[in-house]
């Protein structure tokens, strides 16, 4: 195992091998490693000949990537790079497993196609054991985006703007469907700038503390002529709201479905009574669709509407909600009943004659972060979760952890010293959007130049006022990883 | 439970068990072949989703030209292996284990199966002696934080909770024996607080623990003010929220509120293994905590 991370995080400890990499570098990584696959020899010919398209031209592109160079641009030695090279090309079976390191970044779908680019270079994509695995950081990421919570797709991922697609689905639904694809978080941020976006529905979110850049995003929020929030707590989003509804727990609450990193499709099911007023999520929805005019919605089971998506979703069509509970949860896709799921995708690739269009490689140039360090501002920040903490703490700071060190900067020694702040010491931290005081720590795995927080104490230090919003043009996706601070002694700052 | 098949098939070998003719693909344990052929067999230490340690021997069963008796639970069927598990040895051998370990070892709190079987086999801890004068590891609960609670006194020393939270399942390596003989004792390194250790409150050695020395507090906090009631509890399979991985969590609800939280050791998926939010994050579901 060989854990890629600008921190020595828990998984970096428990690999063999850690590469300490500077923050903002993955896409000169994968080149570097992709080159040293291809100048040694190691490219899985056969499937790159017959699976895959552009070779040529990549190999071509990323030859400037020389060893030296990428431990120049990466801050990784060069005899780690190539040995981590070496490993993956000729490991009978390797996964490249990441999360939200590599696409938190302006550039975070190319992150992720660099990464494509070694799996089909070394043929580790496709079959059982090798693949690309983007691991979730919530029960139901995949889920979302298979029923559709995407603005330019509909369930099973069909396009939106396909007109044969949106065909099937209105005459399911009797209604029609906007023909154009709507906008993705930043894009709704960006409208509402404009006054474009004028009512917002929040469901189980809360933007207020998980927004880059939180001013700007809560100044934008507060243009709203009226906000709706659905949710299980009081949110300081929810504080906002014109309107909150009360919601059941979808896991513990609620019955219904989820899909995890694996594309597994399980059961969750009500354990307890929502409380008070607090309804399920199905139901609210229906009830305002009832007000909104839609009278034959009637108040449908979890069982219903999965029904209903079945024969609209292909990779959906073979899981009844009998299977899904007998076998424990199906992995999609699972076309027909007698289909048993897909524990591995683009098995395709490896049919002869490849079944479909080839894979393409793809040529994409490395970007820094788009928050310069500076004289100013000459410390990177980076953002990330505690073990025992879920996001903006709504959830999990409800019990009492014991391994909870709680709201800190995590500083390197060597930067706390040349700055002269101590663990335990309150700062003032500022980035080119905000200030914020914190409290510092010192983490003796951090590299000089780099600084960690959580954002799960938003009551206690608002970070993601310091983060930057600068986003990813294809996924609109905040560059939360990178973000330049400076930290100041508060003595200082009354002195001066 | 949905496992994908990447092996072939294995052979099968035949034994006999009390008499009968049992076939088990190789590989298989006699605990194994016995549970396929429905022959009912106690155990304290294994579980099936760890590495069996042989420690607690009331699996044992008798091998014809086996001088001493054997774990089942470890030792895997051979061709033509003769095995007795009701035999006057085995029921004895059985019988002297619980009267030991419960004679020095409160075991109110163990599962209905570990007293059943008991009974089974006629224990009598008191014939060890007065527990009052004869030598036991009773000691006060450690009680460190809100989630869970270590119960020395109903510690059998199976080493189940070291087998997850070492190699088995979590790889943390925060606890192991310390102490010798009697005296041997779960402990942390230099038996420091759980904080101050490896500990990442995982509670997987709650799950595996067969007596109720490792327990939620929730549990403890129920069973000392009498409240803990199995009978009126009810358990519901759903997923945890944290993360993308798609732990099962079973949560036994009791009067309409989560007591704790276990996982199926038979699901692929995580093989009955969580990590702390997901065994003890739940406290967000009831509105007073």
């Amino acid at each position: 195992m060989w854990a890629v991370d600008p921190r020595r995080s828990a998984s970096a400890k428990f690999a063999d091998v850690w590469l300490g990499i500077d923050v903002g570098t993955d896409i000169a990584l994968a080149h570097g490693v992709a080159r040293e696959i291809i100048a040694a020899g190691l490219v899985n010919r056969e499937f790159v000949d017959r699976a895959t398209t552009g070779f040529d031209e990549f190999a071509d592109y990323v030859d400037e990537w020389t060893l030296e160079r990428t431990e120049e641009v990466t801050g990784v030695p060069a005899a780690a790079i190539r040995e981590m090279a070496h490993a993956y090309a000729t490991a009978p079976t390797a996964q490249i497993l990441w999360t939200l390191g590599i696409t938190e970044h302006h550039t975070g779908v190319d992150n992720v196609l660099s990464l494509c680019n070694l799996a089909l270079l070394t043929g580790h994509v496709g079959r059982w054991g090798s693949g690309l695995c983007p691991l979730r950081g919530q029960n139901n990421v995949q889920g979302g985006g298979d029923m559709g919570a995407l603005p330019n797709k509909l369930p099973g991922f069909q396009d939106v703007e396909d007109d044969a697609a949106r065909a099937k689905f209105e005459a399911a639904w009797g209604t029609s469907i906007p023909a154009a694809n709507g906008w993705n978080l930043t894009q709704m941020f960006e409208a509402m700038g404009r006054d474009e976006l004028k009512a917002l529905w929040v469901i189980g979110e809360n933007p207020v503390d998980s927004e880059a850049d939180a001013n700007h995003a809560r100044a934008l929020m507060e243009r709203l002529d009226v906000m709706v929030v659905q949710d299980v707590f009081m949110t300081r989003t929810a504080e906002m709201a014109d309107v909150v509804l009360p919601a059941a727990l979808g896991w513990a609450e609620s019955d219904g479905t989820v899909t995890n990193s694996e594309r597994r499709v399980q059961r969750t099911r009500a354990a307890v009574p929502p409380p008070g007023q607090a309804r399920q999520e199905i139901d609210i929805v229906a009830a305002l669709a009832e007000h909104m005019g839609a009278t034959d919605w009637g108040r449908p089971t979890a069982e219903e509407l999965w029904d209903e998506l079945r024969p609209l979703s292909p990779m959906h069509t073979g899981m009844s909600w009998a299977r899904i509970e007998e076998e424990g949860g199906i992995q999609w896709p699972c076309p027909e009943e007698e289909h048993p799921g897909s524990p591995f995708l683009h098995g395709r690739l490896w049919e002869n004659p490849v079944g479909g269009r080839p894979a393409p490689f793809s040529c994409i140039p490395w970007q820094p972060p788009v928050d310069e360090l500076s004289e100013e501002f000459p410390l990177r920040l980076t953002t990330g979760r505690a073990l025992d903490s879920y996001n903006t703490g709504v959830q999990t700071d409800k019990y009492n952890s014991p391994i909870r060190t709680g709201e800190a900067l995590d500083m390197s020694a060597a930067d706390a010293s040349a700055l002269g702040v101590e663990a335990g010491e309150r700062v003032q931290v500022s980035s080119r959007r905000g200030s914020i005081e914190m409290t510092v720590a010192i983490d003796a795995t951090l590299q000089k130049g780099l600084a960690f927080t959580t954002f799960h104490f938003p009551e206690l230090a608002d970070v993601n006022k310091l983060t930057s919003d600068a986003h990813d043009p294809k996924a609109g996706t905040a560059e939360f990883k990178a973000a330049a601070i400076r930290v100041d002694k508060l003595e200082t700052l009354v002195d001066a | 439970m949905n496992d994908v098949p990447v092996a072939a098939p294995r052979p099968l070998v035949e034994l006999t068990i009390d008499g009968q003719t049992v076939r088990v693909s190789e590989g298989s344990t006699i605990l194994d072949a016995c549970r396929q052929e429905g022959i009912n067999t106690p155990t304290l230490c294994w579980a099936e989703n760890l590495t069996p340690v042989n420690v607690c021997r009331v699996c044992v069963v008798e091998v014809e030209n086996s001088r001493v008796l054997v774990p089942s639970c470890a030792r895997q069927a051979e061709d033509g292996m003769v095995v007795s598990t009701d035999s006057e040895r085995v029921r004895t051998s059985r019988r002297m284990v619980y009267e030991l370990l419960a004679s020095s070892v409160e075991l109110d709190r163990a599962s209905a199966e570990v007293k059943d079987w008991m009974v089974h086999y006629g224990a009598d801890p008191s014939r060890m002696g007065d527990k009052a004068e004869i030598a036991t590891v009773a000691q006060p609960p450690k009680v460190q934080d809100d989630l869970y609670v270590r119960d020395y006194e109903r510690c059998i020393l199976c080493y189940k909770c070291v087998e997850a939270c070492g190699e088995d399942a979590q790889h943390t390596f925060a606890i192991a024996t310390a102490g010798r003989g009697f005296g041997a004792h779960i402990s942390t390194e230099f038996d420091v607080s759980l904080p101050d250790s490896a500990c990442v409150y995982c509670g997987n050695c709650i799950g595996v623990c067969p007596t109720g020395a490792l327990v939620f507090k929730t549990e403890h906090d129920m069973r000392e003010e009498g409240t803990w009631d199995e009978e009126a509890q009810h358990v519901s399979t759903t997923v945890c929220t944290f993360c993308g991985v798609g732990c099962n969590l079973e949560l036994h609800v009791q009067d309409e509120r989560i007591v704790k939280v276990t996982s199926p050791a038979d699901h692929s998926v995580t093989h009955g293994h969580l990590c702390i939010k997901g065994r003890f994050g739940w406290r967000h579901a009831q509105p007073d905590g």
